[in-house]
């Protein structure tokens, strides 16, 4: 019975959604103030509804109750505890309840901190995010039901998770990435409340700032987790794949990152309105269709989930209600927004507006190389697939430019930019940079290469341009202390954000240039060189895991005559569904990785085996993580909270002048 | 022309959406090989168990399934029982591929051996004739020794269905 109670839970959350997508809207479209007030609780109604949904799968997990088709399909009897819970999202119906039950979350965030925002406002917001719920719960109550049962006879065992994804990376990647995905719900529905209620001035901007920016670290940490997780749990050795389900999740990020620094410009100079509106339903729409990518099976992935050409179509119809309509709404409403003021073609308008056009042109070329197999053959041209050198051609030099640029953006004032002296000490950041990135190579292993010291460069560049920018900060305060106090969290976590992107620039340009790898025939016994190191292969052994066997090589690695560390990779594989995997011996560092991984065996008891030195490959994820961090300083800053205590007053003039 | 310009987002929304309904009803796993409709590729192999000369010659006279597997292969275990099935009613040639001779004779000897016709493949040369990404693979070869479709993976009875009965039909239909 308690499997139909979450099923249940599930319905009555379909029916408050359907409520919380209707009532408030029309309570503002009659001017009634009772119903306008059913928002918060509503929301707060759903979230609780889709909790209980959810926490009755999981204890269908814990419990092994196979009677659940979903949990018989993804969960075994020896599959350990905290994998029957990250199983829950470990498949289509799973993931669909747990983004419901983010969106709701993000709903309940939104009743319980919006008391700033005028009360219609936060009503339509929420409006629009119970609609949104109402076509995630419909697809779910419709085709992907997670609680459809396997009766009269339910399986003594189930067949068992997808083993690449029983791995602690698992537990945390996903819902990392929905409240990424989801969280950009709110910046959409903030946009749509603007459009409807015809409000889309600095105010809205302002509302909208946090909630987009908290939804990016979420997204950016969600992205560096799943790199991070393909890096050591596939057994490729790489950390990227340009694999549509990776860019689906890439694609919102860029366009995420435009949104943020249009909104900054919004905010403080009410500009570009339009075109942040745009953003904002752009960003959310992109992560819809990345779901639609995902779990429609229109494009082959190595991350293929289920593929139903009904779901497909329910999905491209739901897509179709929100982007489709969302659009009308912008095309009827935006064209009633002006854009006052004006600014020099040398100010930090010009430069955000830099940003936002690279941002653009990165999402909308990402867009296009994985979209382009589906369109060619849509249009009958057969199968084509666009590989990895389309994407490194257009994205490494766009990117190249956009960081290039990025140093100029905070240094420079709003407006209008008359004296150029802060640039000046620009010239010394740019010598050192070119020194130093010109020398670097020749401390890294293998040959010289451009790219790792233009990477370098370009990585010195930003670091020194942000510690410029603080500097001058400082300067302007007089002392630390007091530019600590004034300055604005916003500004320290834009600083860290920056700083983490020349930490990836730089671990990226270093991975790609100066990996040490071999793809070499070994058995017991022998010895190759790597690097610095030589690597022995001691033996191999039979090892029973809970719910797989495995093969595990050992091999010592020695750096000249002292013993550095002995790994264990494995090849193993899973009883239930007979699945090889690889587990990588990934030994880290600071400035390298150890990667040793088995292939296949050769026979003999030769393997294949894979040996890598990857310098700075955690720097990859360590900016990542900087960036993501960053996000969640900036939110922290106390105009936020201040904007609420002072409810709607607009900003005056004055403050726009002086607050940055 | 400004008003006009604010449409241009979901006008180009709806080209996509009209793409995308297209994707929903195409394949994108179908791989297609190049080597269907042609007759399988000319080889000097050796026989399994005896390392007696093989050329194409050899092959039966089709429809036969040209299966290739190899004793390191774990999807080929799975795929036995159903294979050994299979041959009863159907001839089928195996393409030992990249493996140790005693070994592939040693799973032959524990496992059954449905095969008409063993050829040993030790470097994979008739499998990259062939277009063979990894074992298992399967190819459909009509009356006439033209390849008819292509199974990667397992053969089951749903890519049996899928895929073997309508090639095994069309290659009987001229």
């Amino acid at each position: 019975m308690f499997a139909e109670f979450g099923h249940f839970a599930l319905v009555t959350a379909f029916a408050i959604a359907i409520c919380q997508g209707m009532i408030p809207l029309y309570g503002y479209a009659t001017q009634q103030d009772t119903l306008i007030a059913t928002a918060k609780p509503l929301a707060l109604l759903q979230g609780f509804a889709l909790a209980v949904s959810f926490a009755v799968l999981t204890h269908g997990f814990l419990v092994h109750d196979f009677s659940i088709h979903y949990v018989a399909n993804n969960s075994n009897l020896y599959l350990p505890w905290y994998f029957r819970m990250s199983a829950v999202w470990g498949a289509h119906e799973g993931s669909l309840l747990l983004w419901a039950l983010i969106l709701a979350g993000w709903g309940v965030a939104v009743s319980l901190f919006s008391r700033g925002i005028p009360e219609h406002m936060a009503a339509i917001v929420l409006s629009v995010m119970g609609m949104i719920g109402i076509g995630f719960i419909a697809f779910m109550l419709f085709t992907s039901n997670p609680f459809e049962r396997l009766l009269p006879f339910a399986p003594a065992n189930g067949k068992d998770l997808n083993p690449l994804l029983q791995d602690p990376g698992l537990i945390f990647h996903p819902p990392m990435l929905y409240m990424g995905y989801v969280g950009l719900s709110v910046a959409y529905a903030f946009a749509m409340a603007a459009l409807i209620a015809g409000r889309l001035d600095a105010t809205w901007a302002r509302w909208s700032r946090p909630w987009t920016t908290i939804a990016w670290s979420f997204l950016t940490f969600g992205i560096a987790l799943g790199s991070w997780w393909a890096y050591y749990e596939l057994g490729w050795g790489g950390w990227w794949f340009w694999d549509p389900v990776e860019n689906a999740s890439l694609i919102p990020w860029l366009v995420a990152t435009a949104l943020m620094h249009s909104l900054a410009v919004t905010e403080k100079r009410g500009l570009f309105r339009s075109w942040t509106v745009l953003l904002a339903i752009a960003a959310f729409s992109l992560s819809l269709l990345g779901t639609f990518l995902v779990r429609s099976g229109v494009l082959t992935s190595v991350h293929a989930f289920a593929n139903d050409p009904e779901r497909g179509v329910f999905i491209l119809g739901f897509l179709i209600v929100v982007i489709g309509g969302s659009l009308t709404l912008y095309a009827i409403r935006a064209a009633a927004v002006s854009e006052p003021g004006r600014f020099g073609w040398l100010s930090r308008e010009s430069w955000l507006l830099f940003n936002n056009l690279m941002l653009t042109v990165l999402a909308v070329s990402v867009l296009l190389g994985t979209l382009y197999p589906l369109l060619v053959d849509a249009v009958g041209g057969g199968k084509v697939s666009v590989g990895p050198p389309f994407f490194n051609a257009v994205f490494v030099p766009l990117t190249a430019i956009l960081v290039s640029f990025m140093v100029f953006g905070p240094l420079t004032s709003w407006q209008h930019m008359k004296d150029t002296r802060q640039y000046r000490p620009l010239i010394v950041a740019a010598i050192v940079s070119i020194l130093v990135g010109a020398l670097w190579p020749t401390q890294m292993l293998g040959d010289y290469s451009i790219a790792s010291a233009l990477g370098t460069v370009l990585a010195l560049w930003l670091v020194l341009g942000t510690l410029l920018d603080i500097w001058q900060r400082r300067l302007e305060y007089g002392s630390a202390w007091v530019m600590a106090r004034k300055v604005g969290a916003g500004f320290f976590g834009m600083w860290v954000a920056h700083i983490g992107v020349a930490v990836t620039v730089f671990g990226v340009a270093m991975v790609e240039n100066h990996t040490e790898h071999r793809d070499v025939r070994m058995g017991p016994g022998d010895v190759q060189a790597l690097g610095p190191y030589e690597v022995r292969f001691i033996q191999m052994e039979s090892l029973q895991g809970p719910n797989y066997s495995s093969e595990m090589g050992t091999f010592e690695v020695w750096e000249g005559s002292r013993l550095y560390q002995a790994v264990t990779p494995e090849k193993r594989v899973y009883s239930a569904s007979q699945m090889t995997m690889t587990e990588a011996a990934i030994d880290p560092g600071f400035t390298r990785d150890l990667y040793i991984a088995l292939g296949e065996p050769l026979g003999d008891g030769d393997w294949a085996v894979r040996l890598s030195i990857k310098p700075f490959v955690d720097w990859i994820w360590g900016g990542s993580f900087l960036m993501g961090f960053g996000g969640i300083i900036a939110i922290l800053d106390r105009r936020y909270r201040r904007a609420r205590a002072r409810q709607q007053q607009p900003v005056t003039p004055a403050e726009q002048a002086t607050v940055v | 022309m400004r008003r006009a310009l604010l449409w241009l987002p979901l006008g180009v929304f709806a080209i996509l959406a009209a793409f995308f309904f297209r994707g929903l009803s195409l394949d994108p796993n179908a791989q297609p090989s190049a080597l269907i409709g042609r007759p399988v590729p000319a080889f000097a192999l050796s026989e399994l168990h005896s390392g007696a000369a093989l050329t194409g010659q050899d092959l039966p006279q089709g429809p036969y399934l040209l299966n290739v597997w190899a004793s390191w292969c774990i999807t080929c275990q799975v795929e036995h029982p159903y294979l050994t099935e299979l041959s009863k009613t159907l001839p089928i040639v195996g393409l030992n591929y990249k493996d140790e001779r005693t070994a592939a004779q040693n799973w032959l000897a524990k496992l059954g051996d449905p095969y008409v016709l063993h050829l040993f493949d030790v470097d994979g040369q008739l499998g990259l004739d062939l277009g063979v990404a990894g074992a298992p693979e399967t190819f459909v070869v009509d009356a006439t020794g033209v390849i008819r479709a292509r199974v990667q993976g397992e053969v089951n009875a749903r890519t049996y269905a899928r895929i073997i009965a309508p090639a095994l039909a069309a290659g009987r239909a001229p």
